[in-house]
């Protein structure tokens, strides 16, 4: 028992449960994408109704949500496909880093031109 | 599950999570640059609709996340809560073909609309 919680204290166990997490919610969030694209099947007048109604602060808020977890789950995801296909070198030690920035860098991106 | 079907499943997972890496940054660049710009349905339509180069982009976009978010789910299902039966498997490919539907749609809405 100690010697899991050892494990879990590690920026990789925390870098596993956010892509995880991450994958979870991106495939919930999904359909929800796609059927609101769908509006643009009613034409433009019916999609821009939908837009109007997602300049909510509260949807707005959800939006950089969804983008920072989409970045955290390509910057994870990029993480582990380094693990597993390239040979190893210390610098995949940095890698959570990397993962980190590069999941910040997008979501201030978004967060900084939506508002 | 016999050890081929498990070997495809863990292929097909890492060349859609390839296929996706490139997919999610364009789509990440292009959510910034049109938030920058306004976000408005005429913008994206005039983007997209007509546009081949876009619907082709999207409509690889959304096969490889039909293909990866359900094989993710079902280790998932495995690992966190003990799901390893033929049922969860099938349950998990209509998820997959039901996202491709709705996905396919939206990729013809924005296109054709």
């Amino acid at each position: 028992m100690r010697g899991g919680w050892r494990a879990r204290n590690h920026p990789a166990y925390w870098a596993f449960m956010l892509h995880r997490v991450s994958g979870i919610l991106l495939t919930l969030f999904l359909p929800l994408h796609f059927w609101a694209l769908g509006h643009a099947l009613g034409g433009a007048a019916r999609l821009e109704s939908f837009l109007i109604w997602t300049d909510q602060p509260l949807v707005k808020a959800s939006e950089v949500a969804v983008v920072t977890l989409l970045a955290a789950h390509l910057a994870g995801g990029l993480r582990l496909l380094m693990l597993e296909f390239l040979a190893w070198r210390d610098w995949q030690q940095r890698l959570v880093a990397v993962a980190a920035c590069i999941t910040i860098g997008f979501g201030l991106g978004y967060l900084l031109n939506v508002v | 599950m016999n050890p081929r079907a498990q070997v495809q499943l863990w292929a097909a997972k890492r060349i859609s999570a390839a296929v996706l890496a490139l997919c999610v940054t364009v789509h990440l660049a292009t959510m910034i640059y049109a938030v920058r710009h306004g976000l408005s349905a005429t913008a994206i339509l005039d983007r997209t609709q007509g546009n081949w180069v876009w619907a082709g982009f999207y409509l690889l976009f959304v096969l490889a996340v039909s293909v990866h978010a359900p094989i993710g789910l079902r280790t998932i299902c495995g690992e966190w809560l003990g799901f390893n039966s033929r049922a969860v498997d099938v349950v998990l490919a209509a998820m997959g073909i039901a996202l491709a539907a709705v996905g396919l749609r939206a990729v013809w809405a924005v296109f054709a609309s």
